[in-house]
């Protein structure tokens, strides 16, 4: 996971992959688990960044959720999005097949 | 056939109602995903971008209908509708539940099938030549120490723990399409002093990030003695493999770091003390037994070029050029290999819906003896095609979307899944590879291209096995933008060697232009019939390097 983060990103989210089916989840301001990244907690600056990550801590430990992580996102047009291609994939689905995953389900953004 | 044994059946029963109880208290909270990592790895269970994965074992890439029905099923209920050959000749599914993992591992075992030790630090699928048991050059079935091999290893108490994963790969021919010679152990079936099969081991392939070819440590071993020998040597690397660095855990390095002669030398004295103390025995009736699951198959007594097929070539020229390039030569008389593409132009490579399995499965049990191969190419094969059934076979191929006549040609590539699917990619590799079959989609550019194996990695751990394509293509991540690098004059066959790098990275939007820059020069520089590969090894690097980074 530490390869695919930014260690200079000031804008962060919060991911992880839900246990009981893989799928991508993020935190929310609510340090609830949504499917959508519009529902997403975002942490400007570093220590806000932390803070939020250790925020996810219970859901790891409650077997909810593994390996959250914090990852860059910018807000454009009043929607979150994801700084790199590898989340902007993890978000919405295989790129080649637009028939697939979060995109196919119109969960994506 | 290959027929499971009982002892595998109880196992496996007694590893999946065991692999159930460790999920059901995972999903209930009791272990954590540090307790339930390694547990889970051991029964295929991967988490990857979207979703777990399971990749389920294919012995060698063998498959009988019935199986090949029990993978469609699963796709249909338990995961989107299709599945992924991979390059190990096993299959994957991208979206199975974790708490239907174990539903999914029960209806595997009804069919003989399951996940086990495709993954984590263990002995891996066993993989062979797709051709096995019907190609003419062969000097015994592969398939028959591959088996040997899978019962010997699986579950092994000494080696379920190694530094790292291990690879085997087994060819009966001199003709490798089993690319021995870039896995962990590579094994030769060659004629022994006394005639009867032997073999040749090679040692410390691999590719990943630090690829290597691997060197003849053990020559024409006896078949009583092949056993001990192989044991041997996972003695000596499980003794002295690096389990402190990820990066130089696997035998290649070790072979690397001591050199051949020192590695034959620790394996032959390993060797000797286990004769001594207590070999592995491989008694000639347990060879028989297991050399009896691959007996030939009851073959008509048919003639080459029957009158049905020459007929059907002439009316149909589709069906003519399938014939040219995706048939090959059986050992038996009126009898073919016929080779399935799962790599349609704007497909993606290796991927076949539970529809088509079910196609194939149908094929095969009608046409082809109930046996379809899985190639390390990612394609299919049916084996044992009498030459007066080809079209009624391409029929159904050509109706399914299976029917390309591209093998070997440059849209028939090796792509690994990457940066769509793969929590290890660095960068997409699935639309690289339609990006340039589409430039290539035109038929007679392709036969008259002619062979010319690109392989696409999406990062460095090679699963696209880029170090052996004609043209290997590997995706990097350069500051956040994807850029994809070249390599030139790859090789998994006979002859191996690891590609090299032409120069700087490409763009996604400059990659496809770069492949065709690369055409052009080869196209341009060939002499007498000469495949890509031949060039580039006649001709060196220079002239490639010199017309892709001309306008530079």
């Amino acid at each position: 996971m530490a390869q695919h983060s930014n260690k200079k990103a000031q804008v962060q989210a919060v991911t992880a992959n839900r246990v009981i089916d893989g799928i991508v989840v993020y935190l929310t301001e609510k340090a609830e688990w949504s499917e959508s990244l519009q529902d997403a907690a975002v942490a400007e600056g570093k220590e806000a960044g932390e803070t939020l990550l250790a925020r996810a801590q219970p859901a790891v430990e409650t077997q909810h959720i593994v390996d959250p992580y914090l990852f860059e996102v910018a807000q454009e047009d009043g929607k979150i999005v994801p700084a790199s291609v590898r989340e902007r994939i993890r978000m919405a689905g295989p790129t080649v097949r637009l028939d697939l995953g979060k995109q196919a389900e119109g969960n994506a953004a | 056939m290959y027929r499971y044994d009982e002892f595998d059946h109880a196992l496996v029963q007694d590893r999946v109602k065991q692999f159930s109880g460790q999920v059901a208290r995972r999903l209930a909270g009791e272990i954590t995903e540090d307790e339930f990592k390694p547990l889970r790895l051991m029964n295929g269970v991967y988490l990857q971008l979207h979703a777990y994965m399971l990749r389920v074992a294919v012995p060698y890439g063998m498959v009988s209908s019935r199986q090949m029905r029990m993978l469609a099923h699963i796709a249909r209920k338990y995961d989107k509708g299709y599945g992924h050959f991979t390059t190990r000749q096993n299959i994957q599914y991208n979206w199975p539940a974790l708490k239907d993992i174990p539903a999914i591992l029960d209806d595997l075992a009804s069919v003989e099938m399951h996940a086990l030790q495709t993954s984590g630090n263990c002995i891996r699928n066993v993989t062979s030549d797709q051709f096995a048991g019907a190609a003419s050059d062969e000097v015994e079935d592969p398939r028959i120490w591959s088996e040997i091999i899978r019962q010997w290893s699986t579950l092994h108490p000494e080696f379920s723990y190694l530094p790292r994963k291990f690879k085997f790969a087994v060819t009966g021919s001199p003709k490798d399409r089993a690319a021995i010679r870039v896995h962990d152990i590579g094994i030769e079936v060659v004629t022994g002093d006394d005639g009867r099969a032997a073999f040749d081991v090679y040692v410390g392939g691999g590719q990943g990030r630090t690829p290597m070819v691997g060197k003849l440590i053990g020559k024409s071993i006896s078949q009583e003695n092949l056993l001990t020998y192989l044991e041997a040597v996972m003695r000596v690397y499980n003794m002295h493999g690096r389990r402190d660095h990820l990066f130089k855990s696997r035998i290649k390095i070790l072979v690397h770091t001591i050199g051949a002669d020192e590695m034959r030398r620790q394996v032959e004295e390993e060797f000797a003390a286990m004769e001594k103390d207590g070999p592995v025995v491989l008694p000639q009736a347990e060879i028989d037994r297991i050399s009896a699951y691959f007996a030939a198959p009851a073959y008509e007594k048919l003639e080459d070029g029957p009158a049905e097929l020459e007929a059907a070539k002439k009316e149909n020229s589709s069906f003519a050029r399938w014939v040219k390039q995706n048939v090959a030569a059986h050992k038996v008389p009126g009898y073919a290999i016929a080779n399935i593409s799962l790599k349609p132009i704007g497909g993606v490579a290796g991927d076949a819906t539970a529809e088509q399995m079910d196609v194939v499965a149908d094929l095969a049990e009608t046409y082809s003896f109930d046996e379809v191969r899985v190639t390390h190419e990612q394609n299919l094969v049916l084996a044992h095609v009498a030459q007066k059934d080809l079209y009624t076979v391409w029929q159904q191929l050509e109706a399914n979307g299976m029917a390309t006549p591209n093998l070997g040609l440059i849209t028939d590539q090796i792509v690994c899944p990457g940066l769509d699917y793969c929590a290890l990619a660095n960068a997409r590799s699935i639309p690289i590879g339609q990006a340039i079959a589409q430039k290539f989609e035109d038929l007679d550019r392709q036969h008259d291209i002619g062979e010319l194996k690109i392989k696409i990695s999406g990062c460095i751990n090679a699963c696209g096995h880029h170090h052996v394509g004609h043209i290997g293509i590997l995706g990097v991540d350069k500051k956040g933008t994807e850029f994809y690098q070249i390599s030139l004059g790859g090789s998994s066959d006979e002859n191996t060697s690891l590609g090299d790098i032409v120069g700087p990275a490409f763009t996604e939007d400059k990659i496809v232009g770069a492949v065709e820059n690369i055409v052009e020069t080869y196209l341009g520089e060939r002499q007498n019939g000469e495949r890509f590969l031949d060039t580039y090894r006649r001709i060196g690097i220079k002239p490639f390097k010199e017309k892709l980074y001309a306008a530079d």
